[in-house]
Parts: structure tokens; sequence; C-alpha cells
């Protein structure tokens, strides 16, 4: 059995643990309501840009071609791995990176058949340990990013795919359900497909043409969404920081409680021992 | 007096919101003044200002690019990746921009796709620093 004073440096270490931990968490759950607020912000501008795309395509149905709409014969293909910086988030890496290396696996027989761009430290070192080919990255991203700290990896990539030097490109990220949910989805961005109509079809003028209204308007989109999918995964990033740090927390209490009812024996078994050991010297002296 | 119900949304939130009397902005096919009941559109915009009128008080909005939607009933919407308003836009480190962007393009080849990019960015300063000026 563990010495009393082993016992203590145990109990006051851990609690010093959970302290950290729970200001760890108090701090995710402050920056998970700083990124629904900016979330929402985002949602305006990405509702009104599906809004005149989906208009656009339904309103000349057939009638439009434009590349980014178009699929293609896929040789390359390029996954977009959004990860956090560091760890410290239960799952929240390893579900991307698994999910990439499954993506990868059943996919590819080569490594020329796709690319990485890999954002986030935490996904660019395990990409960089396994040897698979990096097309692109970016880390330090701050916790509540804006437009401009993507904008030159959401051209790059969209702009890859103009270039025709990818066919496909895919975004895998954990998606916010709530403060105790996220899970991790893939989704295919380009070729675009589909714009799912959102409310009633208007009619419009196009100046000076639909096709060039088009070219600007569906990177501007892609961009976009690259940028709305960042935030959610940021906001997963923050809440399941939050529940990890959370069941930490509780697991060191748990830790001290138990170690504290150690404690309490060993220090009531010696305190039994010294009795008898007085009795015990007592009764020989009789 | 008929007003338009005027938006300007980044992907950073809505920069300007409210109603006026005349917007008029740089389209890439040209200049266009847009007045109450104008017919649906949408046009792509230039690197430019946005010009907002209303009773007496004419306000800037430095824009990047994007588009202008019209809608029916007198609703404008403008979609674009960064605007500031005059009195938002930091005059200093626009300058700073615009002399990093002038640098890059004295350094770099002129068919590279950064070469462009450093134009873009020379001109998106060169935009803000005019429209600070109004």
């Amino acid at each position: 059995m563990a010495s009393l004073r082993d016992l203590k440096a145990r109990i006051n270490s851990t609690k010093n643990t959970r302290k950290i931990t729970n200001a760890m968490q108090m701090v995710s759950a402050a920056k998970l309501n700083r990124a629904q607020l900016q979330a929402q912000a985002y949602q305006s501008y990405t509702n009104k840009l599906r809004e005149v795309v989906s208009n656009i395509a339904t309103a000349n149905k057939g009638s439009i071609r434009h590349p980014m709409l178009q699929s293609r014969p896929v040789k390359k293909t390029a996954y977009i791995a959004f990860t956090a910086e560091r760890g410290l988030a239960g799952a929240y890496n390893s579900n991307v990176l698994k999910r990439v290396n499954k993506m990868v696996s059943e996919r590819h027989n080569s490594s020329d058949e796709y690319t990485i761009i890999a954002l986030g430290r935490m996904g660019l070192n395990s990409f960089r340990n396994r040897e698979m080919p990096i097309a692109s990255e970016k880390i330090g991203l701050p916790d509540q990013p804006t437009f401009d700290d993507v904008k030159d990896i959401a051209k790059l990539a969209v702009g890859m795919f103009e270039r025709q030097e990818i066919d496909e490109l895919h975004l895998v990220y954990n998606h916010f359900n709530s403060a105790i949910s996220q899970e991790v989805r893939d989704m295919k961005l380009l070729p675009l497909g589909e714009v799912e109509a959102a409310g009633e079809a208007a009619t419009y003028e196009y100046e000076p043409d639909a096709e060039e209204v088009l070219e600007t308007l569906l990177p501007l989109y892609a961009e976009g969404l690259i940028f709305g999918t960042l935030l959610d995964a940021k906001a997963a990033e923050h809440a399941a920081r939050m529940t990890a740090m959370q069941s930490s927390t509780d697991n060191a209490s748990e830790l001290i409680d138990k170690y504290t009812l150690q404690y309490n024996r060993a220090r009531q078994a010696a305190i039994t021992q010294e009795i008898s050991e007085i009795v015990g010297g007592a009764a020989a002296l009789q | 007096m008929n007003t338009i119900s005027a938006s300007i949304v980044t992907p950073n939130g809505t920069v300007y919101e409210g109603n006026v009397h005349m917007i008029s902005v740089r389209a890439t096919g040209g200049d266009m003044g847009i007045l109450p009941n104008h017919i649906p559109i949408v046009a792509p915009l230039k690197i430019s200002a946005v010009k907002l009128k209303s009773e007496g008080i004419d306000e800037y909005v430095a824009v990047s690019g994007g588009f202008v939607e019209v809608r029916r009933g007198s609703v404008v919407t403008i979609l674009t990746e960064a605007a500031e308003r005059k009195e938002d836009i930091d005059v200093e480190r626009a300058q700073l921009a615009k002399e990093k962007a002038q640098q890059r393009l004295a350094e770099l080849n002129e068919k590279t796709a950064e070469y462009q990019e450093a134009q873009k960015e020379l001109q998106r300063a060169e935009n803000r620093l005019h429209v600070a000026s109004l």
C-alpha cells in the first residue's frame, strides 16, 4: 500500500490537473459561443449565394455549361482535411484522419491519384508521417477564423479544379450537431452538381449574360462553402474539446475521491497501529 | 418617397443594412444606378466603390468584387468577399498593403498566377484608399 505521503502527493497533483482541465473546458465553452455567433453571421451570406446560384441554375435548366457544374472522368481527387492545431479534443482529429485514410485506401491504388490539402497541424503531421502527397497546408488558423485566413487555400483548391489538375474535391470535417455531439462528414464540393433550389425561383436579368454571372458566382460560392465548412469544423472542435475536458475533470474528481478514501484509511490504520503498539507496550510493562 | 432596402453581406457578416434612395455600383459591364422598382437583375461587380444615396447623405462602401442582386420589391443585396465602409477603412493598413503589393509586382514574373493575384491585391488596396478619400 502506498504511503501517506505518496497518497497526499498524488491527490495534490490530480487536483492541479483538474484545475487545468476545468479552465480549458470553460475557455472552450466561451470559444464555442463565439464560433456559433460567427457561423450565424456567415449563414446569411451562404444562403443568399445559394439562392442566386440555384435560381440561375433552375431558370436556365440544361442550357448552362460551366466546368464547375459538370463531372468529368476522375483522374485525380483532392481532399481537404479539417483538423485542429492540437489534441486534447477527444477523438476530434483521429476521426477525420481515419475517414481520410479510409476514403483514400478504398478509392485509390496509388498516391498519384489523390492529393491532400491539410488544414491544421494535427492533420499535417499525420499525413507527413504516412508520406501521403500534400498539395498545400495551412497551420496556425485562429480560433475565430475570418474569410481572409482561408481565402488563399480556398482559391487554390478551386483554381486546381478549374485548371483540371484535380477532377474532384472532397471536404472531410467534423460537423457540429450540438455541444455534445459531433459527427465526421465528407462532402463532395466540386463538381457542384445539383444545387438544391431554395424558395421560389425569381426571374432575373443577367448583366452581361448568365454565363458570365456564373463565371464569378460559382468560384465565390465554392470558396464560401469551404469557409463555411471551416466555421462548422471550428465550432465542432470547441465543442469536442469542451466535452473532452469536461470528462477529464469528472475523471479527476473521481480519482481524487478514491485517493482521499485511501488516504483516510491509511491514516486510520496508522493511528490504530500506534494505539495497539502503545497498549502492547504498556501491557508488557505490567 | 420610395426607398430601396439595401444590404451588403460578406462571409464575415453584414457590413451595411438600411433604406436608401439610390445605389450606384460599378458592374463589370459598366456603371449601374439602381433606383426603387428596378427590374430584378444580377451583375458581377468590379473592385470598386459602392455609393449609397439617401436623403442628404452619401455613404461609400469599398467592395472587392462579388456581385449585386436586385429583387422584386426594391430589395438590393450585394454579396462580396470583403467590404468596408468608408469610415471603417484603416488608411495606414491599406497604404501598407498597397506598398506590399507593389513590391511583389516588381519581383514576380508577369505571366504567373501570383502576379495576377498581387495585381488584384494592389487594386483592392488602391480602391480602399480611394474610398477613404471620398
